[in-house]
């Protein structure tokens, strides 16, 4: 195996650009994420079937299906339809769409979590709906799910280099890039997969202190 | 609206088999890496549990697809190993999914009461003996939901090795929608074909749990199914292990 140092430095620029490429991605999918998935967790509490129905059939389909076909469902077909939308953005849609239906569950089980009383008492106080959910229900469901969806941060981390697919230069596109140019493969591919595990792991043992401060 | 001849259904068909095949054998290599990493990160001394759990950190903090261009691209150049595209997917896919596995392993092993094992040692069995027939037998039942959701993640994680020309069903797909130049049809049918595929195994890990449960005298619990989730009344069903994250970092 012959490491070739000069590769690496003509790497670095396009990595460093990679980089950012996939934290704005990740930044802007885990939002998506967050806010459609505690949409789908308060639309699958509805009292109308008609609401959690499909919800729940909606969730539960994208749940078991490959981001990468959704992906390349989004970028096909989302033109066909008359809606055109740049490579990262359709990619941030498709990670955060994805990725929602996982915070979905998580909120449900931060909201299931929530001691029945807290419900009645809310009821006994006569709030409206709209408050018993923004005043009572959430503020204790959301404090005990931050490290869970922590988690699916980091997961949505390792499922970034699945956008190169629909053309967007992130990491693993760059690295793919500046293979084909230059021939040299080793090196930036390795260079991204050591990236991942440096982003990764602090993140996961951050992670994992924040669940021992918040839950319990 | 739908376009899609005989010939081209037979090539979605044979995509069909290529993913089974794949997450057949992806899920028996990361069943075996599973077990090994996740024992060797309960054993005995520090240097097996230090490198094992190296070894989890790093298959787990890098990406699958990552772990597969390298495996493609940078193996056969940099160490003269090519390897058969299936095979190399294969191997991406079992090395990574099984350092997630290793922590199912790990978490419903340390699950089992200490005592269980305190009363092995009492009655003088083996450390292997202990292990096949005392805590495995009361750890397997806890790891099959675990395992199933696991499962799922690896049969979605099958799709990207069509980005490497293994012709699987996404591969398939590509190829039909360039013959009939229409997305929406092709790609909605393989979502189908995906959620099924998802829907059997998911049953067929019932069965495996029902069973895991029976040979420990313990009846099966009662599972929050897609129709009790209909119901309005959720209270008390808490965190089902669907929730838990397959990709995210172990708890």
């Amino acid at each position: 195996m012959k490491w070739n140092w000069n590769a690496v430095g003509d790497f670095m620029p396009m990595f460093w650009h990679g980089l950012l490429v996939t934290l704005e991605a990740l930044a802007l999918g885990s939002l998506i994420a967050f806010a459609l998935g505690l949409i789908w967790a308060m639309a699958q509490r509805s009292e109308h079937a008609a609401v959690r129905w499909p919800v729940v059939g909606v969730t539960e389909f994208i749940r078991n299906t490959p981001l990468l076909v959704q992906l390349f469902f989004l970028f096909y077909v989302l033109p066909e339809w008359g809606i055109t939308l740049s490579a990262l953005t359709t990619g941030v849609i498709g990670l955060g769409l994805h990725y929602s239906t996982y915070t979905a569950e998580v909120y449900r089980a931060g909201i299931d979590g929530v001691p029945v009383g807290q419900w009645e008492a809310a009821t006994a106080l006569s709030l409206p709906r709209t408050r018993t959910w923004s005043a009572v229900i959430l503020p204790q469901a959301i404090r005990r799910v931050v490290p869970a969806l922590g988690n699916y941060v980091v997961a949505m981390l390792k499922d970034t280099p699945m956008i190169f697919v629909i053309g967007v230069l992130e990491m693993l596109g760059e690295a793919r890039q500046f293979a084909s140019q230059t021939f040299q493969t080793i090196e930036p591919y390795t260079i991204v997969g050591i990236a991942f595990i440096v982003i990764a792991y602090p993140a996961s043992l951050l992670l994992r202190a924040l669940e021992r401060r918040l839950v319990r | 609206m739908s376009e899609i001849s005989w010939g081209l259904w037979e090539l979605l068909l044979q995509g069909v088999w290529v993913t089974v095949q794949l997450t057949v054998f992806s899920a028996a290599l990361a069943a075996v890496v599973a077990f090994v990493i996740g024992l060797a990160r309960t054993h005995r001394l520090w240097i097996v549990r230090f490198l094992s759990g190296a070894y989890f950190e790093i298959f787990r903090g890098t990406s699958a697809l990552i772990l597969m261009f390298w495996i493609f691209f940078v193996l056969p150049i940099g160490f003269g190993w090519q390897l058969v595209p299936m095979w190399a997917a294969v191997l991406a896919l079992g090395l990574s999914y099984g350092a997630y596995g290793s922590e199912v392993v790990r978490g419903a092993i340390s699950a089992v009461s200490p005592a269980q094992r305190e009363a092995g040692i009492a009655l003088s069995f083996s450390p292997a003996q202990q292990l096949r027939k005392i805590i495995l037998p009361q750890a397997w039942p806890e790891m099959v939901p675990p395992f199933n959701n696991l499962l799922i993640e690896l049969l979605k994680g099958t799709a990207l090795v069509s980005i490497m020309g293994v012709a699987d069903i996404a591969f398939g797909a590509s190829l039909v929608r360039n013959a009939t130049g229409q997305s929406a049809p092709v790609y909605t049918i393989i979502l189908v074909m995906y959620f099924v595929l998802a829907f059997l195994l998911t049953r067929g890990m019932r069965v495996v749990e029902r069973h895991a449960k029976a040979g420990i005298g313990k009846a099966p619990e009662k599972r929050v199914g897609l129709r009790s989730r209909l119901s309005p009344d959720q209270v008390g069903d808490i965190a089902r292990s669907g929730a838990a994250p397959a990709g995210g970092a172990g708890r």
